[in-house]
């Protein structure tokens, strides 16, 4: 990403409140692109799996710090979500659609299929014992 | 974020979701559901997502465990009324073909 002309970031601890937090606040900031509803639909959507993986699992049964940075260059939104949990063993078998580790709580497994499929470009890095970081991309489309 | 349950007639109720589904809001919703299934047994059970204003995966999940309660006393489920893009995650879940049968 080329030099961002405005950026933020949050911090809050990992509670299932937090959710809706995340994706208002990434709302907020993407405003002032004034941003077609669906594609800021497809933002939040994409924020609000990788936010709710954090408390799933990075922190499961813990509260641990999610850390969400925001970044505008041009048309591009470039959006992270850091967390300092229990990491992922195996990223390419957890990006699998459909898989999960918790049918019996009614996940889906569908959260990176999400993320994959309403941004541009998904970038995990994780270390199992450490975290995991998950990078959003997407280009806004110019209104018609 | 709440659910209203209204009675579709011939063995049908109809859950009118409101405001957001995700991770934090689901467990709420799914309790509402399940006590009006467990209270009055329909045959089918049509989830009305026009008040929804949000929804990630969660809502798949959401839809996925009705299906299977409905399933497993011989009902059905039907989705209503789904803005464009939660027939988007709900199509990412092959959600028409488990519901459908297809």
């Amino acid at each position: 990403m080329k030099r961002p002309q405005n950026e933020m970031k949050l911090c809050f601890p990992s509670l299932s409140e937090n959710e809706r937090l995340a994706r208002v606040a990434v709302g907020g900031f993407l405003a002032q692109k004034n941003p077609r509803v669906d594609e800021l639909s497809e933002i939040k959507t994409a924020v609000s799996e990788a936010v709710t993986n954090c408390i799933v699992h990075a922190y499961r049964d813990t509260i641990g710090t999610v850390e969400l940075t925001a970044k505008l260059s041009g048309d591009e939104v470039y959006i992270k979500i850091k967390d300092r949990g229990c990491g992922i063993e195996d990223v390419e078998k957890a990006m699998e659609p459909l898989y999960t580790t918790l049918p019996d709580e009614e996940r889906s497994g569908l959260g990176f299929s999400v993320m994959e499929s309403f941004t541009d470009r998904v970038t995990v890095k994780s270390k199992p014992g450490f975290g995991t970081a998950v990078v959003l991309i997407k280009k806004l489309r110019s209104k018609i | 974020m709440a659910v209203y349950i209204a009675d579709g007639g011939e063995g049908t109720i109809v859950a009118k979701i409101t405001g957001e589904i995700d991770h934090h809001s689901a467990r709420w919703l799914r309790m509402d559901i399940d006590t009006a299934i467990q209270d009055k047994s329909p045959k089918k059970l049509i989830l009305d997502f026009s008040g929804v204003t949000f929804m990630d995966s969660s809502g798949v999940g959401l839809v996925m465990g009705r299906y299977r309660n409905m399933k497993e006393r011989g009902g059905k489920v039907s989705l209503a009324n789904m803005p464009e893009y939660i027939e988007k995650v709900m199509d990412l879940a092959g959600m028409d073909r488990l519901l459908n049968g297809r």
